[in-house]
């Protein structure tokens, strides 16, 4: 019989920007259970409704995670939206599908680049993240933050894109279309990268419903759920067909990722030529939430889930945000079963972990 | 050999910051910002760490692991922490699980503020954790000299 | 052209000894488990279990009201992905669910204080 042993996986680990932990059960190289331990970087953002009331609570919010902050926003903003039954203005929507899809691509190829970091690949990762400089510079010229941009308010948005800004995106967004092309064939066709993908960490379709896994992860697995088509923010006037792998690989998950950030440009050429010409960037916003309400929306990572629950005074009773991570955690440790030691730390990027997003 | 001098290496943690800071670090040793270009050099591993750059505020859980990470790493040193979580705990400051800024753990030389802070705030911190650094190293040479 | 779908979203109130069960037929309806997460208003917990289901997007909320000292019975045994939402229920507002899988014992997060946002919490603060 072979022997057990156990060996400690994080906090602190190169290949991990955040800390999580992982006691891995090994039986020599081969991985026969993970146990993770989180909390490292629990905060106790949702007790904060206690301090901060419903306006307030939106900066708040947007700082569960830096990554995807404007979706948590635009997330928590819809939910309380819900609650008061406003609509808001049309420009503001097509507003924040575009802020919406712009975070996609940042996230996506921060992502590409750690995932090319993890399984060493340095130059790949720099290529990678040279160009989402570019998207962070837009982010930058429309809201004036890098990461966090706070342009979310309940019942629209504060800033608007002028047409020198729309333009700039466009033509942005073509070059980095441009740019992509080149590193997508290396993501895609090189052969250590295959190698190094291809055939592992599968997840069954089976598997992925069972452990409630969401977003890239589960369209990777030939499971299409992807929240943009219940129509929140513009995404009901936009033509896109959510991206689909039946591999349950590695390879299939940066395939769906990568494929996605081509979406997303292609989302934003169509947002940008539909929105209408308003000057009303939001409205008004009466008294106090009264009502509960649950949203979910399509987050970089996947499905996210908003639930408020308000009984008409200034601060909530219950703010809840489940985080697409938190959902995806139970099905990595799946997938590090009968796998390698070596490979815990590249199937720990696929899943695109944002552990503070995870703990709040 | 003069002016020939130690190129410090440098250490991340994430304390339990929103990851907004993080990618910002990251950002800067990535191309278009090039913090590398100072000398130093991103590494996972904290004995060999001459810099800490710490994002986030400490929580009951991360204390240890911080402390520690800071105990590994050799003499001289120099802390940064790197955005507003880190410097006094920011938003989180009223939270339950969050004690404060990373100094209420391990002391901290320089406060990079920002929400998330900006990579040129991070590179301004990071130029100055070099100059503390050979400044350190310098008194310790000397000292080590006196007692040979 | 993906169409964006019409779904449903709502809320069915059931009794606390039902929830296993309900949440076992919605599975076999094909629901997949989407969240799971408590509130503490006016002395009782209220516990909403989602359910989506994923080729139409319907999402349904079960809302169990219980009071503070009622053991509620894990889900885990019908729905595995439960596993840190009860976990977190229990750690953050002490609401007593029996039999988790993989019960951590108030050790998900470690956090010093317990039960921040539970009747204790409250109290404190």
């Amino acid at each position: 019989m072979v022997k057990r042993s156990v060996i400690p996986f994080g906090p602190q680990h190169p290949v991990l920007p955040e800390p999580i932990h992982l006691d891995l059960v090994v039986e020599d190289e081969r991985i026969v259970e993970a146990i993770p331990s989180i909390g490292f970087v629990h905060r106790g953002l949702e007790s904060l409704i206690e301090k901060r009331d419903f306006n307030q609570m939106t900066y708040v919010v947007e700082r569960t995670c830096g990554i995807c902050s404007f979706q948590h926003g635009m997330g928590y903003c819809e939910t309380v939206e819900k609650i008061f039954d406003v609509e808001i203005p049309r420009r503001a929507k097509f507003l924040r599908t575009i802020w919406a899809e712009m975070s996609r691509m940042h996230s996506h190829l921060l992502w590409a680049g750690l995932l090319a970091d993890a399984f060493g690949y340095e130059n790949l990762f720099y290529q990678c993240w040279r160009i989402r400089e570019k998207v962070l510079d837009l982010q930058e010229m429309t809201s004036g933050g890098r990461v966090i941009f706070s342009v979310n308010k309940v019942g629209g948005v504060i800033k608007d894109m002028d047409a020198d800004m729309l333009k700039a995106i466009l033509e942005t967004i073509k070059d980095v279309e441009k740019e992509l092309k080149v590193i997508k064939k290396t993501f895609f066709d090189d052969y250590s990268v295959k190698s190094r993908l291809k055939g592992v960490g599968i997840l069954t379709p089976e598997q992925i419903n069972a452990l409630g896994a969401v977003g890239p992860m589960a369209r990777a697995s030939g499971v299409e759920n992807d929240m943009r088509r219940l129509g929140y923010a513009a995404y009901s006037e936009i033509d896109f067909e959510p991206v689909v792998s039946n591999d349950c690989d590695c390879y299939a998950r940066c395939y769906v990722r990568i494929m996605e950030i081509f979406q997303s440009i292609d989302i934003i050429r169509q947002a940008i030529a539909k929105i209408p010409d308003e000057s009303d960037l939001s409205v008004p916003i009466k008294g106090n939430p009264n009502g509960e309400a649950f949203v979910r929306l399509e987050q970089p990572r996947g499905e996210a889930f908003y639930y408020v629950k308000a009984n008409g005074k200034p601060n909530l009773q219950r703010m809840r945000v489940r985080t697409p991570t938190f959902a995806n955690v139970l099905a990595l440790c799946e997938m590090l079963k009968n796998t390698e030691v070596a490979d815990v730390g590249l199937l720990v990027v696929t899943i695109d972990p944002c552990i503070s997003c995870t703990e709040r | 050999m003069a002016n020939i001098t130690r190129s410090p290496w440098l250490l991340h943690y994430d304390g339990s910051s929103c990851n907004g800071c993080d990618i910002e670090v990251l950002a800067c040793l990535t191309p278009v910002y090039d913090a590398e270009r100072f000398g130093i050099v991103n590494t996972g591993d904290p004995m060999q760490a001459d810099i800490f750059l710490i994002t986030g505020g400490v929580n009951e859980q991360n204390i240890p692991v911080v402390k520690q990470l800071y105990e590994q790493m050799p003499e001289p040193k120099v802390v940064v922490a790197v955005g507003v979580c880190a410097c006094t705990g920011g938003v989180f400051k009223d939270c339950y699980n969050i004690i404060g800024g990373a100094d209420q753990a391990i002391p901290v030389d320089i406060y990079v503020p920002g929400c998330a802070a900006r990579p040129q705030a991070i590179i301004d911190g990071i130029v100055k954790a070099i100059g503390l650094f050979q400044e350190r190293l310098e008194n310790s040479e000397k000292e080590s000299d006196k007692v040979g | 052209m993906a169409d964006t779908v019409t779904f449903k979203n709502e809320i069915e109130e059931i009794a606390v000894d039902s929830l296993v069960s309900r949440a076992e037929e919605l599975i076999k309806a094909g629901y997949r488990f989407s969240q799971a997460c408590a509130a503490y208003i006016d002395d009782k917990f209220e516990l909403s279990y989602s359910f989506s289901n994923y080729d139409n997007y319907d999402l349904l909320n079960l809302r169990v009201v219980i009071d503070t000292d009622t053991e509620v019975k894990s889900i885990t045994t019908v729905v595995p992905a439960a596993v840190f939402y009860e976990n977190e229920m229990h750690e953050l507002f002490g609401v007593k669910i029996v039999d988790i899988a993989l019960d951590y014992k108030d050790k998900l997060y470690r956090i010093k204080q317990e039960c921040p946002l539970g009747p204790s919490g409250k109290e404190e603060a």
